[in-house]
């Protein structure tokens, strides 16, 4: 937890190689064979997505079930693309999620900021609200944000959902990035000022370098949340080409009634940016959970 | 602002005394607009009759006091609701944190090589969108061609060709606690294997010298150590699940059965699909009460962790 986040990453690395385990050196086949079989159980579900989203549906149906591929085929992802609103949905998705994570970085690092680096009347009411608001179910606010965006004008309207998500991903963004802040040694900040930085180019040269794992454990954060929400784009959308993946998800699923293979060649494509993304930062975000998340 | 800046002392002082609410005013702000007006008008709504036609005239809804209140607080139904919710989060919490708990132990104990294809797994299951777990899960289950009644029906005596499992909900909430599981633990244990990380070695040595072994090490020396982080885990959990709508709403096709509720859920659909808004919107006033009971453990903890820092 003292890990400075400039540090976080290869600090992991470092620990990675060489783990604090007071075993060290004691390595059993029978924990390794345990450790295999329990990623094996876990990985199962995604590997049987994959299988039957590339498999014919002949052998989707095939009574025993055979756990090789033999065949492979795109038909099913061919039905899933073909969907008429499949490219409108994506986009909705990708401008729901990059919205929602730029506005809450942009935001929440101000006030991580002032959090971190400033005493101020106030502030331990902040902190009390920001933790506090996390526990209210998105779910149970649905009627009233639907009434409040259809004051403004804002339902089936992506900027309304937005505003709806960034709320909802603040309070953790705002947390997570204090704690990095502070683990931002002041010292650098001033060395910087006295070198004739302004305040802001102080935070810019230095600090914000240094908030690089944060800043991605904390977009990662806003990614997958909004790429997760389901409820409130139901609510709120009401025109199909607005509709995020999720939804696009649940309505193949009706539409296609028990055609799994189109339905697991749709989840396949639903999961794979935030996959991606996921696999971009991986490594980071270990760092990015031992300093920030758990550091006060 | 340079300390050759002629600037005089008491105009930096005041800049600097309103910089930090310059900083916070954005989210404060947003919180005020879309959470702090929602969740006032969710409480005043709960004293309404909001029904069809104010939601669409935008007339004020008349007063109904606690009307609303003492019917669910009296009705038999919302009290199942209430223990099924209790009971759904603690076996997935319980379940969750226990699991997470071992697999986290066990990734310090395993081969280098091990431990990153157990990472990798990890982050994959964790990159899955909560949409694509269910549908997944939904056809593991399936009732004709689902792998695990295949699975189940190898066992001697089982026939599980053909079976539902939605028809009994408490086997559907075993498959519904298998996704919440599925999808939280890589979460809670990438995250407790990152505290055992920050461990300091001469703590679990000493201890072995003095002869602490297994469960003892554990109980005395491993566990306290990694104690707020387990407390975060746990209580975060404990949140999520308490809430848990998409996967219930998604394995059943968008129209749960009574027996199917939870709070979120019986909210939701008393609102949305029955159009009585005000008794939705006082269920959830309940439920967000109820929570705040884990949310104190949670602000607790964080805030002794911010000032111990």
């Amino acid at each position: 937890m003292n890990t400075p986040p400039g540090t976080g990453s290869s600090g992991v690395l470092r620990l990675r190689e060489r783990p604090n385990s007071p075993h060290r050196g004691k390595r059993r086949p029978g924990l390794n064979a345990l450790g295999l079989l329990f990623g094996a159980l876990m990985a199962f579900p995604i590997y049987w997505m994959l299988l039957t989203a590339f498999r014919p549906a002949e052998e989707i149906h095939a009574d025993p079930p055979r756990f090789w591929p033999d065949h492979l085929t795109l038909e099913h992802f061919r039905r899933a693309l073909g969907t008429p609103t499949f490219w409108a949905n994506v986009r909705a998705s990708v401008l729901i999620g990059a919205g929602t994570v730029a506005v809450s970085l942009l935001i929440g690092t101000l006030a991580a900021f002032a959090l971190a680096r400033f005493a101020f009347a106030g502030r331990k009411a902040l902190v009390m609200v920001i933790l506090g608001v996390q526990m209210i179910p998105l779910a149970g606010l649905i009627i009233p944000v639907y009434l409040l965006l259809s004051d403004a004008g804002l339902t089936d309207s992506l900027p309304g959902v937005i505003l709806t998500y960034l709320v909802f991903v603040l309070p953790f963004t705002v947390w997570l990035l204090r704690g990095f802040v502070a683990a931002v040694p002041v010292e650098l900040e001033e060395a910087a000022m006295t070198d004739g930085c302004t305040r802001l180019g102080a935070f810019r040269r230095v600090v914000l370098p240094l908030l690089a794992p944060g800043l991605v454990a904390t977009s990662l954060y806003a990614l997958v949340q909004a790429w997760n929400e389901y409820v409130l784009a139901y609510v709120l959308l009401s025109s199909n080409d607005k509709q995020p993946l999720s939804i696009w998800l649940v309505s193949f699923q009706t539409g296609f009634g028990t055609d799994y293979g189109g339905l697991m060649a749709g989840a396949t494509l639903t999961a794979l940016p935030v996959a991606g993304f996921f696999a971009l930062v991986q490594r980071r975000l270990a760092a990015g959970l031992a300093t920030g998340a758990v550091k006060g | 602002m340079g300390t050759t800046d002629p600037q005089p002392r008491a105009r930096r002082t005041a800049r600097r005394r309103v910089l930090p609410y310059l900083l916070i005013a954005p989210t404060v702000l947003a919180l005020a607009a879309v959470l702090g007006y929602p969740l006032a008008d969710l409480v005043l709504l709960s004293f309404q009759d909001m029904t069809r036609r104010e939601l669409f005239s935008g007339a004020t809804p008349p007063w109904a006091g606690l009307a609303h209140y003492r019917s669910i607080l009296s009705d038999g139904f919302f009290w199942t609701v209430v223990g099924r919710t209790a009971l759904f989060t603690a076996v997935c919490v319980t379940a969750t944190v226990a699991l997470s708990m071992l697999v986290a132990l066990l990734m310090r104990r395993v081969a280098p090589w091990v431990r990153t294809a157990m990472t990798g797994v990890l982050v994959a299951v964790w990159a899955m969108p909560i949409m694509v777990a269910a549908s997944i899960f939904r056809w593991l289950s399936d009732a004709d061609y689902g792998v695990v009644n295949w699975l189940l029906g190898l066992l001697p005596g089982l026939d599980f060709s053909k079976h539902n499992w939605f028809e009994n909900p408490w086997q559907g909430f075993a498959v519904i606690t298998g996704v919440v599981v599925w999808g939280t633990v890589p979460f809670a244990a990438i995250t407790l294997h990152a505290a055992l990380l920050q461990i300091p070695v001469e703590w679990e040595e000493a201890a072995l010298v003095d002869g602490a072994r297994g469960f003892r090490l554990f109980r005395h020396v491993t566990f306290p150590a990694i104690k707020p982080t387990a407390v975060l885990v746990t209580s975060l959990c404990a949140i999520w699940d308490f809430g848990v709508f998409n996967q219930i709403w998604l394995m059943r096709g968008g129209q749960p059965e009574k027996d199917y509720y939870l709070l979120g859920v019986y909210s939701f659909t008393e609102s949305f699909a029955v159009n009585r808004y005000s008794a939705g919107a006082a269920i959830a006033v309940v439920t967000v009460l109820m929570l705040l009971g884990g949310a104190v453990v949670y602000v607790r903890q964080l805030v002794h962790l911010g000032e111990t820092e």
